[in-house]
């Protein structure tokens, strides 16, 4: 079992809306919300998610830990800020919605095989290795992690788009050699690992 | 000296052979024509975009950012930032926001930055600007016109302004659902807008387009739709992103839905540079998957 949630469980009981107001980013907005819908009516991805951010947001008040922090839903955010400038409480929706994500990930119970879970994850780690995205890296890495056969299917039905790029310059074929990031990639590591560790302890995730 | 002189955030997808470095090539030849100096910040690093979140949290990411603030401070002091890309625009505008707001955040992230000395030199004053911003606020519309040699007359555009440029900061004094800037920087240089394109502000998926690819394109293709349904001869947009997603994926588009899509998505640099005599290769436009050939012969003429 995962150490970090079951101190969490037992230290907030049943009160899962303390919880994300004291350890999810904007957690302390989620009482504001009046469920008028609008949220859920804006987002370009709403039809697919389980439970609208509206219902999210009920769902922590009514205590509902494991259904909001194993669901799929978060991670159908697309970052489009349409529910923020429209929520007429002025939440922020999409921050939330991260932070509530971000959080199940920490607690490693969000959806393992969720591909936006798996490319975020791939995404920190690539540019955090040199400062800057490596493209071509981010897309191998993402076409191969369901192993080796896949990948090669997943890379060939993007052959052309790949080709399309290199022939117009806008990707580097030699990436995985020859890619520049910062001058002093150790000391962004340094950087990276003590924020971590900060905002570990602040949140009581430290393990 | 030039007229205006700004510390420049180009980004990860600005760089050579990267996926927007034809937006670049092209914002490079605008400022040339518009006076304006871009003065790179130093070692700048990722802004780690939305899609950072579920590994970066909130501290390693304000870090990044904050990092790039105090280099631009240090290095280009009384200097605003000015950005090119949506996503790294947002993101250090975003960290500013939430170092302003709050005293802890801002403690924090001066401690990580102390490992690098950089502490000292981030004061978080420095307003952080989209170029699009530049351009209609301190250049303004007269101003983007004066370098103009060449009018866009004939060809029509479906403004495609998308989500990041547009919220949830916005231009000041523009509408998030329906912005005029784009449409009103393409009458400048007498192209024809769409000021009524339904879907100006819809979401691409953004990086979504990688992880969630049919739910992506399905989008796409709406936004691709109403381009054509409103007789736009070509898109222009002011997002890397955005340009990417409706841009590369249209021939995907197409096996799925049977629809005949071929359509160039621009970037305003580009029709600026075009309008300012400049050349098809100095606009990036040997950039574009899709040719934009009807620029392409404004700029040969």
């Amino acid at each position: 079992m995962n150490d970090v949630n079951t101190t969490m469980v037992d230290k907030y009981r049943n009160d899962f809306l303390k919880e994300v107001e004291e350890n999810v980013e904007e957690g302390h907005w989620v009482k504001m919300c009046m469920q008028c819908g609008v949220c859920s009516g804006s987002c370009p991805f709403g039809p697919h998610w389980d439970h609208p951010p509206q219902e999210i947001f009920m769902m922590i008040r009514a205590g509902k830990r494991d259904e909001v922090l194993t669901t799929e839903s978060m991670w159908m955010c697309t970052s489009c800020y349409n529910c923020i400038v429209r929520c007429p409480r002025e939440l922020p929706i999409t921050h939330i919605m991260h932070g509530l994500a971000n959080y199940a990930h920490r607690l490693g119970i969000a959806p393992k095989m969720n591909p936006t879970r798996r490319f975020s994850a791939i995404f920190w780690n690539n540019i955090t290795k040199t400062g800057r995205v490596n493209e071509l890296a981010l897309s191998l890495k993402l076409y191969f992690m369901d192993g080796f056969g896949n990948g090669v299917k997943k890379a060939l039905a993007m052959k052309k788009v790949g080709i399309g790029m290199i022939k117009t310059k806008r990707l580097n074929p030699l990436a995985l050699v020859n890619h520049k990031g910062v001058k002093n990639p150790k000391e962004l590591h340094t950087l990276i690992k003590k924020a971590r560790e900060i905002e570990d302890r602040r949140k009581g995730l430290a393990s | 000296m030039a007229k205006k002189e700004y510390s420049f955030y180009p980004g990860c997808s600005s760089e050579r052979k990267a996926s927007a470095s034809n937006y670049m090539v092209s914002v490079d030849a605008m400022c040339e024509k518009l006076d304006i100096k871009l003065n790179e910040i130093p070692d700048w690093n990722c802004c780690g975009a939305s899609i950072g979140y579920a590994e970066g949290g909130e501290l390693p990411r304000h870090v990044m950012n904050a990092r790039n603030i105090a280099l631009s401070e240090q290095n280009n002091p009384n200097q605003d930032i000015v950005a090119t890309c949506a996503a790294c625009w947002l993101g250090a505008k975003e960290t500013a926001d939430r170092l302003d707001a709050s005293e802890q955040l801002l403690a924090d992230t001066r401690e990580v930055l102390k490992e690098a000395g950089l502490d000292v030199h981030l004061k978080n004053e420095t307003p952080i600007r989209h170029m699009v911003e530049v351009l209609i606020e301190d250049i303004g519309y007269e101003g983007i016109k004066e370098p103009m040699v060449k009018s866009l007359e004939g060809i029509k555009f479906a403004g495609y302004v998308g989500c990041q440029t547009n919220r949830p900061f916005g231009v000041d004094g523009e509408s998030f659902e329906n912005p005029m800037y784009l449409d009103k920087m393409v009458e400048t240089v007498g192209g024809e807008a769409i000021r009524d394109y339904e879907k100006k502000v819809t979401c691409c998926g953004g990086a979504l387009a990688f992880s969630e690819p049919e739910k992506s394109q399905e989008q796409i293709k709406d936004i691709i739709e109403a381009a054509y349904d409103q007789g736009a001869d070509m898109i222009v947009t002011p997002c890397p992103v955005c340009q990417m997603n409706v841009e590369v994926y249209q021939d995907q588009i197409n096996k799925t839905y049977g629809t005949k899509f071929h359509i160039p998505v621009t970037y305003y640099s580009q029709l600026l540079t075009v309008a300012y005599g400049g050349s098809a290769k100095e606009a990036g436009l040997n950039g574009n998957i899709i040719r934009a050939k009807q620029l392409e012969e404004i700029a040969a003429k």
